[in-house]
């Protein structure tokens, strides 16, 4: 049995270092220069060189995105939670005629590429005039993750009893009186993995702004990144040190929230 | 499975919950599913209501995802069918279907099929595998699984373009982390995103980089789902541990596998950050997507219309595909998973 496990053991740190050598390979290259980056890739640098890290750290370039990608996350979260929790809501707790092709409806968007809309949704954002404005990307990330959203708020609502809704009625409750004092509150876990799912995606989104955002004032940091490598194409070590800052703020979100966001993949995974 | 436990999707509230009050009840707002014992104006009032709040609850979800994700799908299929620069209002020059034809001798797009194929071939018969293999490692007693589990899904949550730019960085021909290794070895390095014979590979592997944790979690999911008496009564009767996963954990893994085979083809079909920042989608197309190749004609050379026709085309692959994916391969799973008009026939 413990020489079973050394074995297991063995592949997960090789597994591990997989991982950890290219992360670690950019935030020591951070701290070399360019010369050190060809002679000694390995190695500790020597002379430490801290200018990447701080000149990147002083400079707009990186705390504007970061900034845009904050907000817009943050909009697109209220938004899409506020919407599809109501719409789920109604899948979950009202009859009506129409309303399983409506839920197909909305299930189908799962299975639509983003990349399929980007084209047509340039164009009708330019007729719309909602390009260089956050709401250009805001308002489709919405309406792109309300397919997941509400196929997971409505499974969850569904699980509360039925006596509750019974009790808030007979207490006078409207029905939306029961969904914004009662139905929420109890959602919580739920409302938390779906808030989760959305930061990350819409953090991550880079087609959308790149397309939407001409203005580098509104850059997020995807789109930020990938410009800052076109501009200091022969400054390794600088894109290092860039890329490793931007990755932070997704690693420090990932500590705290990694059981919602594992268990939303997973409840996710298994309904659509 | 979760759609197990709760009853099947799709079916309507059971209705023993909601009759009860509902008839009885004296609030306003709900309509009851039959018809109610006091048939009268203040039932009639209530149905009203309650239609009308579920028209406004509906609305905003309804508006922004038949504008923003219908609306654009059509739209794409309606440009697709002109020749349009993509300047100033609508389309004019129709050309019928010309571009459809252009497309299927577009040895790129034709390239671009190939490619996608290699790419899924590739994750189902390296990256799930080896997946899984970790997912079972991790369902393992080990000291430290939670702090391997962590830094296993960790890629996951770095956007793809963060991943290409720092693997550009590793795969770089001078000072990149790859090369150096290998003449540490001895061996001579390669210029492995510009050399056409590589560059699909080396992709290959940073998508497995990034992506091999979320099928692991789903794997982990699946496999702590199934009820622990099912192996230890295998393995009371004997079974060796591989028979145990090839007669046990295996098939019960089924519905996990075949999800995450369906993630894999969607999330290739629709590649474009990675290849973009990675590649730009060559050397000399070697590397190029479907996606790839839309964004080019349609925001770099003016060609709308028949950048909306590759758009049209990967929208009715992945929807043929999910139907029969749907339809052949994941049917004894989560029936009505996406659709759920089965609760109709």
């Amino acid at each position: 049995m413990r020489v079973k496990h050394l074995w297991l053991h063995l592949v997960a740190i090789v597994v591990g270092a997989v991982i950890i050598v290219p992360v670690a390979f950019g935030v020591l290259g951070g701290f070399k220069d360019n010369g050190q980056l060809s002679t000694d890739p390995f190695g500790l640098p020597d002379p430490w060189v801290p200018e990447n890290y701080t000149s990147i750290l002083g400079s707009s370039a990186f705390w504007r995105p970061m900034f845009n990608s904050a907000l817009i996350a943050a909009a697109t979260v209220v938004l899409l939670v506020l919407v599809a929790s109501m719409a789920a809501y109604i899948f979950a707790r009202f009859n009506f005629r129409g309303r399983e092709l409506l839920y197909t409806l909305f299930a189908a968007g799962l299975m639509f590429p983003f990349a399929v809309a980007i084209l047509p949704l340039f164009v009708l954002l330019r007729e719309l005039s909602l390009l260089n404005s956050p709401l250009g990307v805001i308002l489709p990330q919405v309406a792109f993750g309300l397919p997941m959203t509400i196929i997971i708020l409505r499974a969850f609502f569904r699980t509360i009893p039925g006596e509750v809704e019974e009790a808030a009625i007979l207490d006078g409750c409207t029905p939306f009186g029961f969904y914004w004092r009662i139905l929420l509150p109890m959602a919580r876990p739920a409302l938390a993995t779906v808030s989760v799912l959305a930061i990350v995606t819409s953090w991550n989104n880079f087609m959308l702004p790149l397309v939407v955002f001409t203005d580098p004032s509104w850059w997020t940091l995807p789109v930020g990144v990938q410009q800052f490598q076109g501009q200091y194409a022969s400054d390794t070590a600088r894109i290092l040190a860039y890329v490793v800052l931007a990755m932070l703020p997704a690693l420090a979100f990932y500590s705290v929230a990694e059981r919602q966001l594992v268990g939303g993949l997973a409840s996710g995974a298994t309904k659509g | 499975m979760k759609t197990t436990t709760q009853g099947p999707e799709g079916v309507p509230a059971p209705p023993s919950r909601r009759t009860g009050t509902r008839e009885g009840g004296a609030r306003p707002g709900f309509a009851p599913d039959g018809p109610g014992p006091r048939v009268d104006g203040s039932l009639r009032r209530r149905r009203r209501l309650d239609k009308l709040t579920v028209a406004l609850f509906l609305a905003p979800a309804l508006a922004l995802f038949v504008v923003l994700v219908v609306g654009p799908i059509v739209l794409a299929m309606y440009t697709s069918l002109f020749k349009w620069n993509g300047f100033g209002g609508l389309p004019e020059d129709f050309v019928g279907l010309d571009n459809f034809r252009r497309l299927l001798e577009d040895e790129v797009f034709i390239g671009d099929l190939r490619r996608g194929l290699i790419l899924v071939v590739l994750s189902v018969v390296v990256q799930l595998p080896i997946a899984l293999g970790l997912a079972l490692l991790l369902n393992q007693p080990l000291r430290g699984r939670a702090f391997y589990r962590l830094v296993f899904f960790a890629p996951y949550v770095l956007s793809e373009v963060i991943t290409a730019v720092l693997f550009t960085m590793v795969f770089s021909p001078s000072q990149g982390l790859v090369n150096q290794v290998m003449s540490v070895f001895g061996m001579e390095g390669q210029e492995w995103l510009a050399n056409p014979s590589t560059v699909l590979y080396a992709l290959f592997f940073v998508i497995s980089w990034k992506y091999f944790g979320l099928h692991m979690i789903l794997y982990l999911a699946g496999r702590q789902s199934i009820p622990k008496e099912l192996t230890e009564a295998a393995l009371t009767d004997g079974a060796g541990a591989w028979q145990v996963f090839r007669h046990v954990t295996l098939p019960l893994l089924g519905p996990t596998i075949r999800i995450s085979i369906f993630l894999s083809i969607i999330g290739a079909i629709q590649l474009f950050d990675m290849v973009w920042v990675l590649t730009g989608g060559g050397p000399i197309h070697a590397s190029e997507t479907m996606a790839v190749t839309m964004f080019q004609y349609g925001f770099r050379r003016s060609e709308v219309g028949y950048a909306s026709a590759i758009s049209v085309a990967m929208f009715l692959i992945s929807l043929v595909f999910a139907l029969l994916y749907q339809r052949f391969v994941m049917r004894r799973d989560i029936e009505g998973a996406i659709t759920t008009m089965r609760d109709k026939r």
